[in-house]
Parts: structure tokens; sequence; C-alpha cells
């Protein structure tokens, strides 16, 4: 009897104005606050709202039947306290029906798995915490930025209590092996690893509308048929996909709206067929083959590695230079430099600055708010160098000197920003 | 195909990109079997050399005139013709060198070998000596065979219509820059005429970019069906390898090259410069080129106390401007009004990482350089600042650079060149 099992992201990054080098030293003020909220305003009318509300009905309806997951970042739900709280008390409302699953990720969304295990360690705990107390579960799948995997972090997971963690159903993580089963991590047998199903999750989040105009869009009975043609051998078929794929991603007018209304019943049709949330259906089948997977791979792009994010030489710069910081950050032991290195963590800062492809002008550039990479990392890179200039003076503050060395450049003079003009 | 084409002297006799752009989209003409009458303005060496030499220098052959080492020399037949245009001269400029020649007692030489005998002297103004240099065009197109006439920019539409009238070929003209782009606000209204005319004449106009497209239409009232984008192109250096200066990584060095006119925006250089400086004041900026705006340019850097980091190198050419772009870390172009602007492709092809306006024709084309607003000052010294400071952006930039150029080819250009041919030519 194969599952199917639902699991959405939802996650918006803190977005950086253009931040000149004029700029450093004299503000602190990295966020584009107006694009920011106009986007999140934008993201729930279209999609959370509505989505969730559907969701919500639909899972009122089936009795108990219909089950998904959710993960939702530091990130949104900082942004989403603020300036749409309406939404937070939405996924509430899904808690409370017993039937969604809230999943762990790093609170900021961000690549803390490659640089630093502590920082990594931190992030999980702060999300932990934040998802139980907004919606009452502390939760045993984990889920990492963008489905980034490998066995190593595993150990680091499973160190953290989790039981389940998701990867990407790819080549680089199943070979030949079929998505649709469930898997034991090398080095962990006792966890499991889901993994996606990518032609059925993209089905839906790429390819809705039709490969070109002329084909109509995928309608819910549609799906299931192909879903049942595939499903003989399949135990668990993941569809993980983004939450804004209802909506925004995808427009209503496209009719995913009606699709999604469709999906629970026309699924519960076929013979055999039931939902489970990713925890659920790792502890409903027993492990079929152990995954070895030795480097990092994700969910992103066709290379389905870290290249999206730390492929060039800028971003790999970038990155660097933001975790050489870690150190100094910790010494100032400062709450608010802390959290606003965090922000800057987030693995949106990385994919605006990737050339790869920019030229086709594909999905990167779509959600890019930088005309190019190259002004994603100039402005990424002012912003670095103004917290750091910050963390000096706080440190020189202490030891009664004031130092303004930021990497290659010498200003004439020090001056402390807040004695400038 | 066989072209009579209206040029310009090709590098490094000349300045400028509407040389390198004739050179390059003949070159490439005749690798596609296209035949090409070459028709050039060919002036009398500078005034301070004495009478004797220019008799000689006159007679040279065209062989000497730097196109001899051209392997395409087969399908291309040179006819410089004794004349003071050159690309970008104004009306005062030529009234100025008119009075030198007329003082230092020049009279145009014009005889045999492969000057063309004009049928009389330099003319006291600019638009008259554009008239004159026409006159020729009657005579040559009276001569030769050919299916196609070409004529670049401005000074040589008028040559291009009486060829047009005398043979009853179709006229492409094709626009490099227009007087609004050179002069700022309006312009001289006679050079405009004309360039109205030959648009009008002409049975199709190839525009460098799309953003001179634009004012064809919305200024010239031309048919838009009538305008094709074909965009220059930069080609391969063959010896750059030589001229791989060693960079000196302690001293970056910032680069302007090209004419120092309004157009270039060489101002916002300068003021960008000053800010860079305030902040890094161990870079070097170098404005390499002559202009009528280079007294203003040396007295503003003065005023800011900016000369010993700042440095002027009058016009430089052949080698020295390769040795120039290999030297320097940073090209920037902040084109007031750029119809293409092919320099930064060559500074990419030595492997300068560039900055130029987001206005420039260029901008349509590469994908991979730093696009600013030329009157944004803060953001071209932002983004100097940022090239000069983060390695891996330069060689983000460049990595990125070197696999765009090789898409844009002058092989190509030339190719839609040949199709436009194609399209007018049809009975």
């Amino acid at each position: 009897m194969p599952s199917l099992c639902l699991y959405f992201q939802v996650h918006q990054p803190i977005r950086l104005r253009r931040y000149t080098f004029f700029d450093i030293g004299k503000s602190s003020e990295y966020a584009d606050q107006a694009s920011n909220r106009s986007i999140l305003k934008r993201v729930s009318g279209k999609c959370y709202l509505p989505a969730a509300s559907l969701l919500h009905r639909l899972i009122r309806s089936h009795h108990g039947k219909f089950r998904l997951a959710f993960s939702l970042s530091g990130t949104v739900l900082d942004q989403l306290e603020q300036s749409a709280p309406e939404v937070i008390h939405a996924f509430q409302r899904l808690a409370r029906t017993g039937c969604v699953e809230f999943l762990n990720e790093t609170y900021y969304h961000s690549l803390a798995c490659v640089y630093s295990p502590d920082e990594f360690a931190a992030q999980v705990q702060q999300h932990r915490e934040r998802i139980h107390k907004l919606f009452g579960q502390y939760a045993t799948t984990f889920r990492n930025t963008e489905l980034i995997y490998r066995d190593a972090l595993v150990r680091e997971v499973a160190n953290l209590g989790y039981r389940v963690i998701l990867a990407e159903g790819a080549a680089p993580v199943l070979r030949r092996r079929s998505p649709d089963k469930v898997y034991r991590p090398s080095g962990c047998p006792g966890l499991r690893v889901p993994t996606r199903n990518c032609r059925f999750s993209d089905d839906i989040a790429f390819r809705f509308t039709g490969r070109n105009s002329h084909s109509s869009p995928l309608t819910a009975g549609l799906f299931a048929e192909r879903l049942q043609r595939a499903s003989r051998k399949a135990q668990v078929i993941n569809l993980f996909m983004d939450f804004e794929t209802f909506g925004e991603h995808q427009w209503a007018e496209t009719g995913i709206m009606n699709f999604l209304r469709d999906l629970p019943a026309a699924v519960l049709a076929l013979p055999g067929f039931c939902f489970q949330t990713p925890a659920e259906a790792a502890a409903a089948y027993p492990a079929t083959a152990t995954l070895k997977v030795p480097r990092f791979t994700s969910w992103a792009d066709t290379e389905r590695d870290l290249s999206a994010w730390l492929g060039n030489t800028m971003q790999r710069d970038a990155a660097k230079s933001l975790y050489e910081m870690e150190p100094a950050i910790r010494a100032a032991s400062n709450p608010d430099l802390l959290h606003i290195w965090r922000l800057l963590q987030t693995s949106d800062h990385f994919y605006y600055m990737c050339t790869k492809h920019w030229s086709d002008g594909d999905v990167h550039k779509y959600f890019n708010p930088f005309p190019s990479p190259y002004d994603a990392y100039i402005t990424y890179m002012n912003v670095l160098a103004d917290l750091h200039s910050r963390i000096q003076l706080k440190a020189g503050r202490r030891d009664g000197t004031v130092s303004h060395g930021i990497r290659h450049y010498r200003r004439p003079k020090a001056v402390p920003p807040d004695e400038q003009d | 195909m066989r072209v009579l084409m209206f040029g310009w002297e090709f590098p490094p006799h000349i300045s400028g990109g509407l040389g390198t752009a004739c050179q390059e989209i003949t070159r490439a003409l005749t690798r596609r079997k296209v035949q090409v009458t070459f028709v050039v303005p060919k002036a009398p060496p500078a005034p301070r050399q004495s009478p004797v030499h220019l008799v000689s220098a006159a007679d040279v052959p065209a062989g000497d005139t730097g196109y001899a080492t051209e392997s395409f020399l087969q399908r291309l037949d040179i006819r410089p013709v004794a004349s003071l245009l050159r690309p970008y001269l104004t009306v005062p400029e030529y009234r100025q060198m008119t009075e030198c020649s007329t003082a230092a007692g020049i009279a145009p030489q014009s005889r045999h070998g492969g000057v063309f005998s004009s049928p009389s002297t330099y003319s006291p103004d600019l638009l008259a000596e554009v008239a004159r240099y026409s006159n020729v065009a009657e005579i040559l197109s009276a001569k030769e065979h050919f299916d196609v006439i070409h004529a670049h920019d401005w000074m040589t539409f008028l040559a291009g219509i009486r060829a047009k009238r005398v043979s009853g070929r179709p006229l492409v003209v094709h626009i490099h820059s227009l007087e609004c782009d050179r002069s700022g606000a309006g312009g001289n209204p006679d050079i405009v005429h004309i360039e109205k005319l030959g648009m009008e004449a002409a049975d199709h106009v190839i525009a460098v970019s799309h953003y001179t497209r634009q004012q064809i239409l919305e200024r010239y009232g031309i048919a838009p069906e009538k305008v094709t984008v074909i965009h220059n192109a930069v080609s391969r250096r063959r010896a750059r390898a030589e001229y791989r200066v060693e960079r000196n990584p302690d001293e970056k060095i910032v680069l302007f090259l090209g004419r120092i006119t309004f157009q270039k925006g060489p101002d916002y250089f300068v003021e960008a410069a000053s800010r860079v400086l305030a902040r890094m004041p161990d870079a070097r900026f170098v404005m390499a080129g002559v202009g009528d705006m280079l007294p203003r340019m040396i007295e503003r850097v003065a005023e800011l106390r900016l000369g010993h980091r700042f440095h002027f190198t009058g016009f430089l050419k052949g080698q020295d401007v390769e040795r120039m772009y290999a030297m320097s870390d940073l090209y920037v172009m902040p084109s007031v009004s750029e119809p293409f602007g092919i320099s930064p492709l060559e500074a990419m092809a030595y492997d300068v990482p560039v900055i130029v306006s987001r206005h420039a024709g260029v901008s349509e084309v590469i994908r991979h350089a730093l696009k600013v607003d030329f009157w944004n000052v803060d953001e071209i010294a932002d983004k100097i600042l940022s090239v000069l400071q983060h390695p891996a952006l330069s060689a983000e930039l460049l990595r990125n650079s070197r696999q765009e150029l090789r898409t844009i080819c002058w092989n190509v250009a030339a190719g839609r060149i040949l199709d436009v041919y194609r399209r007018i030519t049809r009975p």
C-alpha cells in the first residue's frame, strides 16, 4: 500500500538593499525593508493565506486521511510575525488538526553545515525551539537548506536527536535506485532517508502548465493516474516542493489551486493509497538499502550539488569571508551583531551571486533582486565590511583601540561611524 | 556580391572605433567572398613635415597605408581619396586644421599611385569638404562595377547618395554614431540634415545598437522596417601574450581610454576617481586620449589635488594602446551617449574587467560587465572600489567574459550585413 508524502517548504530571505561602499561606517541598515515587506504581503495574499486555508478545509473534509508536512524557515517566521501575523495563525490552525508535521531546519536557511558544525547545531536548536513554541511540536524529521545532504551531515543530525532526514531523489544520492523506497543512511542505520520523487514533484512545481503553451495544465485526475502507474513497486512517493508553487510561482489563473483542491480525493480514490507525513512514512516501512553519499548533494539546478550557492569564486569568497568572522562574532557576544551575521548566512544571498546559466535568464534571474550577480556580490561584501568594522569597534572599545582593518583597503582616517557626518 | 564601400582608414592610423569597425567588417566580408572596393579619405601628413616629404608620402601606393599585411587583399581594392576628412571631426576643428594647412603652404597632393585624383582643392569648411568628397563618388561609381553601396557615418553619406544616383544601385548607410551622440544637445543642424538625407535615401539602414535604432526612429522618423540592428564585435588578439605586462598587485590601475569629449563622460570618471582615492589612496587612474574636454579635465584633476595619482597619457596608438590595456586592472567607460563603444570589448580581450555605462549600445551584447548609470558617480566609485578590493570579483568577471567574447565575433556581424545586402539586391 503506497503512501503519498507531501512536504511544502516556506521560506523568504531578508533581502539586502543596494548598500554601497560609501554606506560603510555610516549606515547599518542593510535590509531592503520596503521590498521585503511588499514581497511578503504579495506572497501571503496570493499563496500562504489562500493555500493554507484550502489545506485546512481539505484536512477537515477528509477526516484525518489527508496529511502533510511543512517546514518554515526562521527568516520567514520573523517576517510574518512582523508584517503578516495572520499567516502564522493560519499555520497554527493547521497544526491543531493533528494532521500536519512541522519539520526542523536551520533557522536562517543557511549553509552553516558546509562551514561550521557549531553554528549549524546552534541554528537547528534555535529553529527547534521556535517551532515548538509556535506549533507545539518537537520535530523528529530534519530537512536541511535546499535538501543539502551528505553522510557526514547525517551523523551531526543524528547527534541532534533526529530520526528522519530528507534528501533529493536524484542520481548522486540514489545512483540507480528508486526514490519511492525508504532508505537508511550510511553510518547511521537507525535513521531513515525519504528521497524526493523529482519527476512527480517537478510535474507540479515546474511543469504544471505544460512544457509549452499548447499543452493544457495538469489535472488531479491525470496526476493520480500517473501515480498509480508508477506505484506498483513503490513504498512511499515523496512530493517535496516550495509552498509558493501554489499561487505564487504558478499563479492561481493556471488552475493550480483547483489541482490542490482535487488532489487528496483523487489520490485517496486510488486503491491502497494513503497520505503520510515524513515521520509516519519512515516508521511505516522497513529500510530497503543503505545510501552512501560522500559528497554534498541538493535539490538545486541540474547539477544537484552546491554549485548554485558556492560554484564560483565570488560565492566562495563571500561565504568564506562570512564564516571567517565567526570567532570575532562570538567574542563580541552581542546578540544584535550575532543576529545580523546569521541573517547574512541565508543561502539566497549566495544564490543571487550565481553566474551559472545567468546569461540564459533562467530561474536564477527570476528570483534575483539584483540586476546582476556582480551587483549582489558587491553589495554583500560592502555589508560584510561594515559588519566587520562594527565588530572591531565593539572589540576596540573593550581593549581601548579602534581598528577599521577591512581586508584590502586602507581608510585614510579611522573615524568611528558615529563621529562621521 | 560586389560592394562599393565608403569607409574610414584602418587602425592604427586613426583613433576610435569607426576605423576598427570598417577594417573588421571588410575583412569578414571578403572572407565570405564579397568583393569590396573601399573608398577612404587619405589625409596628407601633418603640417610640420616638409613639403618634399609630403609629396612622396602622398604618392605611397595603397600597400603602404597599413593594409599591405592584410591577407584579404585579393578581394579588397582600396581607393584612397585625398581629403582632410577623418572620423569624429567637428566643424570648428576642421576650420582650425585647414587654417594650419594653408599657413604651412600645403596644397593637396593627389597624383598616381593609389591616391585618387580629386577635382578640386580642399574646401574651407567641413561641410563643403564633405560635399567635395562626394564628387569622387560620382566619378568612381561611373567606372566601377558593384551591386551595393555601403556608407559609414554621415561624412560619407553624400558620397553614398551620389553613387546611388549615378549607378542606380541600392544604398546601405551604417550608423555608428549620430550627431546628437557626439555633441550633446541638438548638434549641428546641417549635419543632422545630412544624416537624415542619407537615411532617407538609403534602401536600408544598419544601426550598431537598439539604442541607436531607437534614436533613428524617433529623431529621424525613419521607417522601422528599414532599420536593422547589427552589433559590433571584437577580434581575438593575436599578440595578446606579448603585451602581458606584469600587473603590480600593490598598485591598481584604472583606465579611461577614448576621446575626451562630452560623449564619453570623462568628467564622471574624474569625479569617481576622487571618491575612490579618498578611500583607497594607493589606486592609480589613467586617462588616455585627446579631445576638447582634455584641458578642463586636467584643471579639474589639479583642483581636486589628484595629480599624483591621476595621469594623462595623451593620444595613444598601436602598441601603446595594447600595452595600456594590458597594464590596467579595470577599464571604465562612463559614456553619456554611446551608440556602441567597441573599447570595452577590446579591454575584455586583454583580460581587463570593465565597467560600462548601462546606456551604451555595447551593454546590449555584454552581460559579464559591471553596469552603471553614468551620472551616478557614487555607483561608479563603489564598483571601482569593489573590483580593486575583491580579486574574486574580477576573476569571476574575466572567467565569464572570456566565454562571452567567443560569441561576439565579426564573422557573425558580417553574415548579417550580407543578409541585408541580399535582401535589398533581390530583384
